[in-house]
């Protein structure tokens, strides 16, 4: 294994850095490419990197351990691993039913579970608000039974699932749609349940692509704004998120600082996506043994 | 899709998504239409037809105009370099253009403030030069161009990839020029994938609201856009004029899924395979 390995290094090692081609245009169009990029997004990103260190190290660790700071990180990516943990379930549903059933409209709901995609976040924020507000058609008799969700972290979760749901079904549906069925069939036909097929055999099949689908949603839930501000009441130390925390900083002209908070957010989605991504690799070794 | 007849279990399951998707997804929708039209057609009207309305609109337009076509010869090159050629550092590339999708969109506003805001590493060189870019149309030109980085790019790669080189192999081989060769053949080929990566980067575009709020300053009919718009006039208590520029967006938004499902249905085999359903 090892040796095969060291083979395979070697090899990488001598191969010239691009494949010879007869097609034209490689220079132009990687020079387009990494010009763009550059200009676009590491240049931008790089500052993102280096600016908070203009407070030093402790001045770095003061502003990213400041209660309020831990607070708002604290709700942004705890809502948003549970919004993503819950669209898991939610979306795994859609996506069954998409793929599996034939029904009147079936199309037409495939589309609108693309709308969060293509509603602009602030339009989803005041809608959500009026229907959860204290007078709104759901937010009404929802105080009537003691539970108030907006201006608290319930709504700030309830936006979050919005934004989520398509990521989940997306990445599940096509993997579900080429899922054989000769297989569960198999299982049906060798005595298990319906719910043993479910769990032990079609689950199993799509917990790589389920991961993917709460990684996306868990990275844009983590980070987004527009339709969580609206409706969170943007409490401090309660409902306040990290992205507004940001804006505040910026308000008050305090670069570094916000580009601190920039950075904290970015190193700690990596760190999520990451977790999730060598939860993936377990799972595959496991599948294989 | 198989044509099973719904048992009872699968109806409970089929009523709990459709309960689901209606509940999270289409009453928002159907919110936004209401409270526009909760004082009536004329006052609906009129909250359209208010000067700054129209000014955060027309910049909407042209700030998507800007950079949609820059994003689209982006993700053309992209493809190109990455779908038709093998070389070291391909899959990098992959992930580089992909990761402005799991950056926090104050964040993608935040970092050119960072470069070119008062405090920021050029501000003082643009003050001198008397260039405004933050809480100015740049800025949000700039802003918008960062967070619709990835949407051609991440429909064409895969599409071209499938595709191969074949087809231009063989029209560079058969002694075509390389624009023509592009012009010919690959641009047909991949001219569905690209209408839908700048279908969606449109709406992106227009739609965007965290990125664009950081740098614009919120100046009324300077640099408005219609979904800071929307916000100011909601933090003014103007419900039924918030709502009401929100439908403009809510329609883009209609027409958008619209135009994008009969992509799908029409031209399946010409989209990337991911998109096929």
């Amino acid at each position: 294994m090892s040796r095969a390995l060291s083979l395979a290094v070697a090899a990488k090692a001598r191969k010239p850095w691009r494949k010879d081609s007869v097609l034209p245009g490689f220079p132009l169009a990687l020079g387009i490419t990494l010009t763009w990029l550059s200009l676009i997004f590491l240049l931008p990103l790089s500052a993102l990197l280096l600016r908070p260190w203009e407070l030093g190290l402790s001045g770095f660790w003061t502003v990213v351990t400041d209660p309020r700071v831990i607070a708002a990180l604290r709700i942004s990516f705890g809502a948003a691993a549970l919004a993503a943990t819950i669209n898991a379930g939610l979306g795994l549903l859609i996506a069954w039913v998409l793929s599996r059933y034939a029904f009147p409209g079936r199309r037409f709901v495939d589309a609108l579970v693309d709308l969060p995609f293509a509603l602009p976040t602030a339009v989803a924020g005041i809608a959500l608000t009026a229907i959860y507000a204290p007078n709104g058609p759901l937010g009404a008799p929802l105080a009537e039974l003691g539970i108030r969700i907006a201006y608290t972290p319930l709504g700030i979760l309830l936006a979050l699932i919005f934004v989520g749901l398509p990521f989940v079904v997306r990445t599940v549906q096509p993997v579900l749609e080429d899922l054989d069925r000769e297989v569960e069939e198999a299982a049906r036909t060798l005595g298990a349940t319906p719910r043993q097929t479910a769990w032990r055999v079609v689950l199993p099949a799509l917990a790589p692509a389920l991961l993917t689908g709460v990684g996306l949603a868990f990275a844009r839930a983590a980070g987004e704004y527009g339709s969580v501000i609206f409706i969170a009441g943007n409490m401090p130390l309660r409902s306040e998120i990290a992205p507004l925390l940001i804006v505040i900083k910026l308000e008050q002209f305090d670069y570094a600082g916000a580009a601190a908070v920039g950075l904290a957010m970015l190193a700690l989605s990596f760190t999520g996506l990451l977790l999730l991504n060598s939860l993936q690799g377990a799972l595959a070794r496991r599948g294989r043994a | 899709m198989t044509g099973r007849r719904p048992s009872p279990g699968s109806l409970a399951l089929i009523t709990g998504a459709l309960v689901v998707l209606g509940l999270i997804v289409v009453l928002p929708l159907i919110m936004v239409f209401h409270e526009a039209f909760r004082l009536g057609a004329g006052a609906y009207i009129a909250a359209l037809k208010e000067p700054d309305a129209w000014a955060a609109m027309h910049l909407t337009m042209l700030v998507a105009a800007i950079a949609v076509p820059l994003n689209a010869v982006f993700g053309l090159a992209a493809a190109w370099a990455i779908a038709k050629f093998e070389f070291r550092g391909r899959s990098l590339l992959i992930t580089l253009i992909d990761l402005p999708f799991s950056i926090s969109p104050v964040v993608s506003g935040l970092v050119w403030v960072l470069l070119f805001g008062a405090n920021g590493w050029f501000g003082p060189l643009l003050q001198d030069l008397g260039i405004r870019v933050i809480f100015n149309i740049t800025g949000v030109v700039l802003a918008t161009v960062l967070v619709t980085l990835p949407f051609v790019a991440r429909e064409l790669i895969p599409l071209m990839e499938q595709q191969g080189a074949d087809e231009e192999t063989a029209a560079i081989t058969l002694g075509a020029g390389p624009w023509t060769t592009f012009f010919r053949v690959t641009l047909p080929n991949v001219k569905w994938g690209l209408l839908y990566g700048v279908l969606l980067c449109n709406a992106r575009a227009m739609g965007e609201f965290g990125a664009v709020s950081v740098v614009s300053g919120h100046i009324r009919g300077l640099t408005n856009t219609l979904p800071l718009h929307v916000e100011i006039l909601y933090n003014e208590y103007d419900f039924v004029g918030a709502f009401a520029v929100a439908t403009v967006l809510a329609g883009l938004a209609l027409v958008t899924l619209g135009l994008k499902s009969a992509l799908e249905w029409r031209h399946a085999g010409e989209l990337a395979a991911s998109r096929r359903h």
